[in-house]
């Protein structure tokens, strides 16, 4: 099944990216959590109308791939879902806002297209400021700042457990459905009389691997209120690189640049 | 119906990150009176993990060639209760929104309260109540499509309307929830249909499972599939039809829509009031007027410069990010042949 091929792909690509020792990797997880919010905010604040800025946003994940030597080709591979999801929501403005505002050529633009061009830009670029999070940042290293944002522990430990069983149980899952693939070729998906059984078994034996967790944890001294490995404090160069990205936010959103350094060519 | 950042405004997703984060300090609260909470936090990370992966199991739907997944928050709840469930189904949410694009960190709260929320409590509410005279295999299938159904128009709805709420889309509300309601009745439909089979299947082999499932288990009892499909059948007619109604409730929106694809003279006049009194909120509540598209020929002239700017920059800063990977790898290969 492709879809589980590329989610175990997709975690285990994600998990090695987040352990390298690049410069991203190497800044505070928080500072890093705080930006990606503060540019998700502001991404979304912009007016719908407001192409310009919201275009100038892009700037910032520009600067975050050539810093952290990321990818944004691969990046938007994962993005087809969301774009079709937001195609389709943002396809009802051009229909419903026509009110013409300029000609390119013979062909009209409206309010309305750029309403919806600014909505999947807006869409892309909030999904990329998350994607390159995670990139540079483990599990482990945001459920750390998380706890520092005072983050329940008990939610924090179900986060952190999800996450290490999931390729478990993909795996499981995988190898399940290549059993059943066997036994019933060319079908599509799991026949009718087979959904009860082939999932129910799956998971009376995950509630009873769940007994074993929690018993290997407790011999380990696990207890959720003092669970956590304590890391250090965000350093000086986390800091600087907080500063600095947030002015460039803020000038980003609030100032017209572009519009300066396109009057100098037009 | 997991939402995008680009679908929701800050201040919207700010409310839904109240209204769900004091949902999940309760459940905290309410998990910790519990005698056995620390057990039962390995089988929420597990049992969280276990619906992550199964969600990617497609099941055929007879006669159709389509098919649907498993409902997650009702399975959690089931199995674990509403607040262990509700918790686990916020772990779920967050690693499908930070590794597989699916929702967004700002609409992370609204996308809890869609799912997690109606699929947990709502969803074990309807448990409840149904188990109430005993568990048996009928009140199973009954719970879970009653259950799927409802939870999936209830986050239909908010996705309406917080989406229409964020000023996201042109879409009236009338057509916008007569879109949504109905697809999602179907998906509802599916999606119960398969949760039962799942739930029955444990109901079957471990009865002690399920919650609340211990206490009053009849399993004994006499189970028609006859009389099953029946009720459901009627169940169907009446939820099809009680929300189609609901969905074509508001003529107003659809006319209105209708007649701007149309074009129709009157619609002209209405659509011209419309846009006046858009343009004119706009206008209050815009951070940038000048940015924005409205009647100014000097404005378009401004953004024009400012898309001719944007764009030189970008392609300055890609040249610049080019160069520099350019000489890191060649620093990377003096360094390896050294």
């Amino acid at each position: 099944m492709n879809k589980i091929d590329n989610a175990i792909k997709t975690v285990h690509h994600m998990d090695n990216h987040a352990n390298h020792n690049g410069y991203l990797n190497k800044i505070h997880p928080l500072v890093k959590l705080l930006i990606t919010i503060i540019y998700i905010i502001l991404l979304t604040s912009i007016d719908k109308y407001n192409l310009v800025t919201t275009l100038a946003m892009s700037i910032y994940l520009i600067l975050i791939s050539i810093i952290g030597d990321l990818s944004i080709k691969n990046a938007l591979k994962s993005l087809k879902v969301v774009l079709l999801l937001l195609f389709i929501l943002g396809i009802a403005n051009p229909i419903l806002d026509r009110t013409i505002i300029t000609y390119i050529g013979i062909v009209p633009v409206t309010t309305g297209m750029i309403s919806m061009f600014t909505l999947l830009l807006k869409g892309i670029f909030a999904i990329l400021a998350s994607y390159f999070l995670i990139l540079t940042t483990s599990i482990e290293e945001i459920c750390y700042a998380l706890k520092m944002i005072h983050m329940p522990n008990i939610l924090i430990t179900v986060v952190m457990l999800i996450y290490r069983y999931i390729i478990v149980f993909l795996k499981e899952v995988q190898r399940i459905w290549v059993a059943y693939q066997m036994r019933a070729p060319n079908q599509r998906g799991v026949h009718y009389k087979a959904w009860g059984s082939l999932i129910g078994s799956l998971m009376l034996r995950s509630i009873d691997r769940a007994q074993v967790v929690y018993e290997s944890m407790e011999l380990r001294g696990f207890d959720p209120d003092t669970f956590f490995i304590k890391k250090e404090k965000a350093g000086k160069k986390s800091w600087i690189y907080f500063w600095l990205m947030l002015i460039l936010l803020i000038i980003l959103r609030f100032v017209p640049i572009f519009e300066i350094i396109g009057g100098v060519f037009i | 119906m997991h939402m995008a950042d680009a679908m929701i405004s800050p201040a919207v997703g700010a409310t839904m990150y109240v209204a769900s984060g004091l949902v999940a300090a309760y459940s905290i609260r309410k998990i910790r009176k519990e005698e056995d909470f620390k057990k039962k936090i390995p089988t929420m990370g597990v049992m969280g993990a276990f619906v992550f992966a199964t969600q990617m199991v497609n099941f055929t739907i007879p006669g159709t060639g389509s098919s649907g997944h498993l409902c997650g928050g009702l399975l959690l709840s089931s199995i674990l209760g509403p607040f262990a469930g509700f918790l686990s189904m916020i772990g779920v949410l967050l690693i499908q929104c930070l590794f597989f694009a699916d929702g967004g960190l700002l609409a992370l709260g609204a996308n809890v309260w869609n799912m997690a929320f109606y699929g947990c409590f709502i969803g074990s509410l309807i448990w409840k109540l149904t188990m109430k005279k005993g568990m048996t295999k009928r009140r199973i299938i009954l719970a879970s499509l009653v259950g799927c159904v409802l939870t999936l128009q209830l986050g239909a709805f908010s996705v309406t309307l917080e989406t229409l709420a964020s000023g996201i889309t042109e879409l009236p509300f009338g057509t916008f929830v007569a879109t949504m309601q109905p697809i999602h009745l179907v998906i509802g439909l599916i999606e119960g249909v398969i949760t039962a089979a799942v739930l029955c299947f444990v109901y079957e082999a471990r009865p002690e499972m399920l919650w609340n499932g211990i206490q009053k288990t009849e399993k004994q009892a006499k189970f028609s599939y006859k009389k099953t499909i029946a009720i459901l059948v009627c169940l169907l007619v009446i939820i099809g039809g009680g929300m189609s109604l609901l969905a074509s409730s508001n003529p107003d929106g659809l006319e209105w829509s209708i007649e701007q694809i149309t074009g129709d003279t009157e619609v002209e006049e209405r659509n011209d009031t419309a846009h006046e009194t858009a343009e004119s909120i706009q206008s209050a509540t815009s951070f940038l007027p000048d940015y924005t598209f409205k009647d100014s020929e000097s404005t378009i002239g401004t953004s024009v410069s400012g898309i001719v700017g944007c764009v030189i920059t970008v392609v300055f800063l890609m040249v610049v990010g080019y160069i520099i990977k350019i000489k890191r790898n060649k620093g990377n290969t003096v360094n390896e042949q050294n």
